[in-house]
């Protein structure tokens, strides 16, 4: 018996071990209800959606990928990728949608020697001196997207701006890349609680201020409500609303309609790009979901398939996290977005392009690019990261 | 600097008229049957996703409305006679668990309906641009209609319980329920048609607040606890003190968020003041209720003696 017992014992750890390097486990975390519930929703449709083109494999292996609510909620978070760590062993981590959920969460992942592919946040505080060989990201880093809009708005001879932001760290993050590459004047900078979805109090004190343009941020839900107010409220006549793709996208455009029209915003990525693997992309989500992809999308699309590409690379051994993480940082597969490199602070390298809400040839409201801001723009921070 | 105060005025009292509206129907609930429901929000958040459907289907905000209003008093009152009748017998915890439960299972249901994206609910066309009130004084049209709807609802609510048998009934059963029993109120069909009322105040403020706000799965639960908060500073089973304790918050709350961080400013350095001001802004109903509970424990206008 007790020979028996040794022998089954043997035979269940080969097996579960041979398991453990025959499939891909994935930890996805996003948020997937409350305001911002559409970007969680949309990142995790790309990713299912690359996941369905390559025959639900990753890199060849057959892949498993939890997928889990945070609720905008930092504690959350870190519950639930703490049970991904521990209890289910994932590979890899990915998802996470707000900055303070990803930082609370950050730790946890890189002392656990695991992988964090950010498909949305992007903190300065991951970017800079506190860099980490185990975060690669393919969406791209906070400042990056305001401040093409910041270029924009001086380029068009802004001189008097009105910032609103939450308080929060991208909200911080956003306001810093306006101003690194907005050269007019300030006229003054309101940060609203995280989530606040009723703005008569910052809006009487836009009208007051009386700018020329307001830049803001606000995504989900906030950004949805901020533009139904401000419309209302008839400040469109003398205000610009200038933004990032954040508040200008297919998650907001459907719950606001008309008052879009006319609002120019910087993405690193639009749906009428032309290269072959974004209109692949869009081609297919349109008929996976019948509904135009965002960025949001596209960043869990190229998600999916930067960790495919990285599995193939190492051909299954994930164990060497080093070939892994050598595979990540060559980024061998072609991204939407066109040109993509990753910086050795694993965060990207890209274009970001200026974009307007109008409606297109088939009648629907949406973004049409008009052209590139910044080219092949890393982040403000990559001087400060130490690693090679 | 004077229309910015007027403004934020005008925004106060718009947003308190519209807490009194949940929070009217949650003190008559909690003052007449004692029930403390946590699902009143989603009473709220079933009329706005109910005129988000008709105004999909019809384009009519007037029908959306009507609609509204009907199918969630319907609604409340089929959920007054199947789950909530058993818990007025019960202690105020398991009424908080059961009316948490059924607030979950509303999100989820209504998830299931309508998806976890925000829907669209616009407001009509006629209303959505702004309207001059002084020279150079400009207000959303909407939020303008939102205070009228407050007002005439406010106006109707007064009339019903002081000038109505029906509203004697409900005072009577809000100050001492057995005894109103005892004097041959059907207390069975009260229950269920303040229920009603209830649930069909909520609708109103889902269908207003709706275009302003974004409609969404628990879009209820904020704006829950803003209600408790009145109706512990009105005094529970107080509608007058619901009104008072409405208009009160909103005003501290809107004014709040505005000044503070303005007033912050001038005595200290910008960064720290756009940090500290709006965090003390979004506690600052919270200090008022305190301030209340601390001076008059049963709120300012309470129902029983």
């Amino acid at each position: 018996m007790h020979r028996f017992l040794v022998a089954a014992g043997f035979a269940l750890a080969f097996a579960w071990s041979a398991q453990a390097a025959d499939q891909v486990k994935v930890g996805f975390v996003s948020t997937l209800s409350g305001p911002a519930s559409a970007i969680g929703t949309d990142i995790r449709d790309g990713f299912n959606l690359a996941l369905k083109m390559n025959g639900g494999k990753l890199g060849g292996l057959p892949a498993e990928v939890i997928i889990t609510d945070d609720q905008q909620n930092p504690e959350m978070g870190r519950q639930i990728v703490d049970k991904y760590l521990k209890r289910d062993r994932v590979d890899f981590v990915t998802g996470i949608v707000f900055s303070n959920v990803l930082l609370a969460v950050a730790p946890a992942v890189f002392d656990n020697k695991t992988f964090l592919i950010s498909a949305n946040a992007g903190p300065s505080l991951l970017a800079g001196a506190k860099c980490s060989p185990w975060f690669f990201s393919v969406s791209w880093q906070n400042d990056g997207t305001p401040e093409a809009a910041g270029k924009y708005t001086s380029d068009k001879g802004f001189k008097k701006v009105f910032l609103l932001s939450p308080n929060y760290p991208a909200g911080k993050d956003m306001v810093a890349g306006f101003k690194r590459f907005y050269t007019g004047g300030i006229v003054d900078e309101v940060y609203p609680r995280l989530g606040q979805l009723d703005y008569s109090a910052e809006l009487a004190q836009i009208r007051a201020a009386a700018p020329d343009a307001v830049f803001f941020f606000l995504p989900g839900g906030m950004g949805i409500n901020f533009i139904k107010q401000f419309a209302a409220a008839g400040l469109g006549k003398q205000t610009t609303l200038i933004t990032s793709a954040f508040s200008a996208d297919e998650d907001i455009i459907p719950a606001v309609g008309e008052p879009m029209l006319g609002i120019y915003n910087t993405g690193f990525w639009n749906h009428d790009l032309d290269n072959v693997e974004s209109r692949a992309f869009v081609g297919a989500f349109e008929k996976e979901y019948g509904r135009l992809p965002s960025g949001y999308a596209a960043q869990g699309y190229d998600a999916a398939r930067a960790i495919d590409a990285a599995v193939r690379e190492v051909k299954g051994k994930l164990d060497d996290t080093e070939a892994v993480r050598r595979a990540l940082r060559a980024n061998t597969f072609k991204s939407v977005r066109g040109p993509f490199k990753i910086n050795h602070n694993g965060f990207p390298i890209q274009n970001y392009y200026l974009r307007v809400v109008e409606r297109d040839a088939k009648g629907r409201i949406t973004n049409r690019t008009l052209s590139t801001v910044l080219k092949d723009h890393p982040d403000a921070y990559a001087g400060e990261c130490p690693l090679k | 600097m004077a229309t910015l105060i007027l403004e934020q005025t005008l925004n106060g009292l718009q947003f308190g008229l519209m807490l009194f509206l949940l929070a009217a129907g949650l003190t008559l609930v909690f003052g007449i049957m004692d029930l403390i429901n946590l699902a009143h929000g989603s009473l709220y958040m079933i009329g706005a996703y109910l005129a988000a459907a008709v105004v999909q289907a019809t384009g009519s905000f007037g029908l959306a409305v009507l609609a509204a209003v009907l199918g969630t008093a319907i609604i409340g009152m089929l959920l007054e006679v199947t789950l909530l009748r058993r818990l007025y017998v019960r202690d105020h915890l398991s009424q908080v668990l059961a009316t948490f439960a059924l607030l979950l299972i509303c999100n989820e249901v209504v998830r299931l309906i309508f998806g976890s994206q925000p829907v669209m609910l616009n407001m009509p066309e006629r209303l959505s641009g702004p309207v001059q009130l002084l020279p150079g004084f400009y207000y959303p049209a909407f939020r303008l209609a939102v205070i009228g709807a407050g007002l005439v609802v406010a106006v109707f609510l007064y009339l019903l319980v002081s000038r109505t048998r029906v509203g004697m009934w409900v005072r009577a059963g809000a100050s001492n329920r057995e005894m109103a029993g005892a004097m041959g109120v059907n207390v069975k069909v009260l229950f269920t048609a303040v229920f009603g009322v209830a649930a069909a105040l909520c609708a109103v403020a889902g269908v207003m607040l709706g275009p302003l706000l974004a409609v969404q799965v628990g879009m209820g639960e904020s704006i829950l606890i803003l209600a408790f908060v009145v109706i512990v500073i009105g005094g529970i089973g107080s509608i007058r003190g619901a009104l008072v304790g409405a208009v009160l918050v909103g005003l501290v709350d809107t004014v709040g968020r505005a000044f503070l961080p303005m007033f912050l400013r001038s005595f200290l350095s910008a960064p720290v003041a756009s940090g500290v001001g709006p965090a003390l802004a979004s506690i600052a109903i919270y200090v008022l209720m305190a301030a209340v509970l601390f001076w008059r424990p049963q709120g300012l206008f309470p129902a029983r003696a």
